[in-house]
């Protein structure tokens, strides 16, 4: 268990996602089984394990520390679990357990033992297996790593691709030693005996504009491409599942779609909701209903989920992915009259002679939900990960402002000794500036260089590790800043959120003045 | 008479009536009684200074040869101050740091200043001395505070070298102490590479050399011409502030180790941004200061500088004597 509470030490303090990859990919390969796949499963958050409540704990530490001197430290530390775990003396000599036959413990324990077998480990652990032991107790690991980073880390691991595991991933269970056995090249790949199994999906690689010329738009099926979430509906002998493009279950957050899924075969598509209008809503309402694992009738009633159907991979016993895209599409099309429309609807394919008439199309969307277009080769067999040149997305130009930079913060790890996190706003009608959001991404080494001189030279006040910066109409750095959307915001003074913000260009040359108004963004939102 | 008689707390420090001195002092007196060479205890400006050798060498080191009018050594053995007898008593802080007792018609009083019971190469080691009073620190006087073993936090940062071979490795140490003792710990871990130091940390890292604490092969983290990869791997010490400095741009991916008991606590760590908190302390944690009470048992414990509360409830529950001196000017974050 030590090198499990070692490895979310670092984790914790590892922003860096090929950093953590690194501690993963190393914590792997020093670790014996069974723990590896307990800790794998409690990375995945597919750890099955008896809570403890913060009630009960609170109680576990009264009995040992007087009331004062816990309060006082709580004051002092400021997270519950924290300070338990520091403040916890442990009994008797220390222990590594394991953690395989520690979470094996705590499961065994049944609701009245659960409190005695908390005291007795903490007892037993050193601080760093304390704090594992809390955090696997009362769920949530928060170190920064998701599911997906997790499954990335085994397959460097292995040396295998990450759509491999993915695959894999819904029949498995922890802790994983077949699946080990097979990345350490000591057994075959596992098969996947589950039903309705995750498929890995395919991805398309961005247009470069300057290639289309070369290709032929007889050989494409075009697409709108939908801003809402790509899924994966599949249906097998009754055993219902959406899955998230990278293979995570959440079903659970989808009753509404999961009722009408009655089908046996496995659908490739979009997730969205309706609006009031019973139309496609923006992605902030979809937004509500992402990343729960239960949701209530109330916002499943004000939010509707749907899937915008634009693939079929399997129908009833027949794997149709070796298929040309075109053959696929067509069989989609009579698939999904059997379903329900209200929840399964398809993506309609766009009809253009030239490259010039679909560009046309793009430049102007007719729903607001649409980021851009996929073109797709009616030839193209479906083929997991992200092959080049089958597939290709070309995304509606970015929106661009023109910003002042108004705060800049050190970064973390290895930018600590740059300004390298910027707020920037735009003006009022009252002449001031008005924080409209964040980058700290978009910009070259170099220029990273010359505006983290300029907010040394120009601090006007310092807050910790922020400086405001000089931004006035006649002198301040405009930023041009690139995002996606705009979504409107009661948490921002601005009243706006901007969805993927990042420096698309630093403008010297404009003086603050002449950087846009927040007139301008708000003529951006989508209607109400 | 109450021990009152003999210190009490002054807005210059603790104050001395009969031998007409300060503990510490935070301002200009005429005659002041150091523990240590920390710079919010020895501060310069004092007429006359009485110290250890070390503590009254570092002072001049810090401060130029004529810090203070007059300057006498203080020893183990007791000597007069206009008829206070005072004796200087190893603390385990930092080197040439000393508790003082003093004592005055059969009362004494040991103040310790900042002190440590963990072991030290880079440090003379803990002198325990009885006095009716102890004057404690509290800067770590809570019950989380439980600091590790800290060979294990080197294995740790020896660990991520290994594991992070491209990227420097910048571990935060105040000049004074925290930068020597984690050298030694980082050669006890076996480590014999030249370890890259900032120019802050040179003349005190000098300094004790010449006092015989071998710190193995030290160079200065001076650019190296824009070739970064130089430091690669390497680890590089220097004071926390030179993390958000420019200074710190010319290393290869720094990876933001600090070395300080604070690291115990998570907030504080990120608040640093630190990458990799290495808790080493030169102060005493929570099980150490409530030992050395018991050890030492006094008639009565003064609490000072850090979190008296806690230590002064401690007492309590534990029938002892005890309470808050409120000294004001010592700062427990940076010293630490
Ligand atoms: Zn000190």
């Amino acid at each position: 268990m030590r090198r499990f509470a070692e490895l979310l030490e670092r984790l914790a303090f590892t922003p860096q996602r090929l950093g953590k990859l690194r501690l993963l990919r190393d914590y792997f390969a020093a670790v014996p089984d069974p723990d590896r796949g307990v800790a794998l499963a409690a990375l995945t958050g597919d750890l099955d394990i008896r809570g403890a409540k913060p009630a009960m704990l609170r109680a576990l530490v009264a009995e040992r520390v007087d009331e004062e001197l816990f309060a006082l430290s709580y004051d002092y530390v400021g997270d519950l679990a924290e300070t338990i775990v520091l403040i916890w003396e442990p009994q008797g000599a220390l222990a590594d357990p394991g953690l395989s036959a520690t979470v094996g413990r705590l499961n065994a324990a049944g609701r009245t033992g659960a409190p005695a077998v908390v005291r007795d480990l903490l007892d037993a652990l050193d601080t760093p297996q304390r704090y594992a032991l809390l955090k696997l107790a009362t769920g949530g690991l928060r170190v920064g790593v998701s599911a997906r980073l997790a499954k990335q880390a085994l397959a460097d691991f292995g040396g295998v691709e990450v759509t491999g595991i993915e695959e894999l991933w819904h029949g498995l269970a922890p802790p994983y030693t077949e699946l080990f056995a097979w990345l350490e090249g000591r057994a075959e790949k596992p098969v996947q005996a589950a039903l309705a199994p995750f498929r890995p999906v395919m991805l398309a690689t961005p247009l470069d504009e300057a290639e289309l010329a070369a290709l032929d738009p007889a050989a494409f099926a075009a697409e709108w491409k939908w801003d809402g979430i790509r899924v994966q509906a599949t249906g097998e002998g009754g055993e219902r599942r959406l899955y998230s493009r990278t293979g995570d279950d959440i079903s659970g957050a989808f009753p509404d779609v999961l009722a009408q899924l009655d089908f046996d075969g496995t659908l490739d598509g979009e997730l969205l909701v309706r609006g009031a209008d019973g139309g496609t809503a923006a992605f902030g309402d979809l937004q509500q209903r992402l990343n729960r694992k239960t949701v209530g009738k109330a916002l499943m009633g004000r939010h509707p989920a749907f899937v915008r159907a634009y693939d079929l991979l399997q129908a009833g016993a027949k794997d149709l992915r070796p298929l040309p895209f075109a053959e696929r599409r067509a069989r989609l099309e009579e698939f999904l009259t059997g379903l329900d429309p209200e929840r399964f609807d398809l993506s309609p394919l766009l009809a253009f002679d030239d490259w010039d008439a679909l560009a046309k199309l793009r430049a102007e969307p007719p729903h607001p939900v649409i980021e851009g277009l996929m073109l797709k080769r009616l030839d193209s067999a479906y083929v997991p990960g992200r092959p080049k040149g089958p597939w290709f997305k070309w995304k509606r130009d970015p929106f661009l402002i023109d910003a002042v930079l108004m705060y800049a913060q050190r970064g973390h790890g290895k930018r600590s000794s740059f300004y390298s996190d910027y707020t920037f706003g735009v003006w009022t009608e009252d002449e001031t500036l008005v924080p409209v959001g964040k980058a700290y991404f978009g910009f070259t080494d170099e220029e990273l260089k010359r505006i983290d001189r300029f907010v040394r030279d120009n601090t006007v006040e310092r807050f910790g590790p922020v400086r405001s910066v000089r931004a006035e109409p006649a002198f301040g750095l405009v930023l041009e800043v690139a995002f996606e959307g705009l979504n409107r915001s009661g948490r921002h003074k601005s009243g706006v959120a901007m969805r993927f913000p990042r420096v698309h260009r630093l403008r010297w040359d404009k003086p603050p003045a002449e950087a846009d108004r927040l007139l301008t963004l708000q003529a951006m939102l989508p209607p109400e | 008479m109450t021990p009152d008689d003999l210190l009490h707390p002054r807005p210059e420090g603790l104050y001395c009536p009969p031998g007409d001195f300060y503990i510490d002092p935070v301002r200009p007196v005429a005659r002041a009684l150091i523990t240590h060479g920390h710079a919010d205890h020895a501060r310069s400006g004092h007429g006359a200074v009485m110290a250890t050798r070390r503590t009254l060498d570092i002072m001049a080191l810090r401060y130029g040869a004529g810090f203070a009018d007059a300057t006498q050594q203080g020893s183990r053995a007791p000597v007069d101050v206009n008829g206070v007898s005072v004796s200087f008593h190893a603390a385990g802080h930092v080197l040439g740091s000393a508790q003082i007792r003093v004592e005055w018609k059969g009362l004494s009083v040991v103040a310790a200043g900042d002190y440590k019971r963990g072991a030290d190469p880079a440090s003379e080691p803990f002198e325990p001395v009885r006095g009716d009073v102890f004057i404690t620190e509290a800067t770590f006087g809570l019950p989380v505070f439980r600091h590790p073993d800290p060979m294990q936090e080197m294995a740790r940062l020896l660990k991520s070298l290994h594991l992070f071979p491209e990227r420097a490795h910048m571990v935060g140490v105040y000049a004074l102490g925290k930068a020597q003792r984690v050298i030694r710990l980082i050669r006890a871990a076996g480590y014999t590479d030249t370890l890259y130091i900032h120019g802050a940390l040179k003349t005190l890292c000098d300094y004790y050399q010449a006092e015989g604490v071998a710190l193995g092969p030290l160079e200065p983290a001076t650019d190296a011409g824009g070739d970064k990869a130089r430091f690669a791997g390497r680890i590089v010490l220097a004071p926390p502030s030179a993390f958000a400095a420019k200074w710190a741009q010319r290393f290869p991916e720094p990876l933001i180790a600090f070395a300080s008991g604070w690291m115990q606590v998570r907030v504080r760590a990120r608040q640093r941004g630190v990458e990799l908190p290495l808790v080493i302390s030169d102060h005493c944690d929570w099980p150490e200061l409530t030992r050395t009470i018991e050890e030492l048992d006094p008639q009565e414990v003064w609490v000072t500088h850090g979190r008296e509360e806690a230590l002064v409830r401690w007492c309590a529950l534990n029938r002892r004597r005890a309470r808050p001196l409120h000294l004001v000017g010592y700062e427990d974050e940076a010293v630490e």
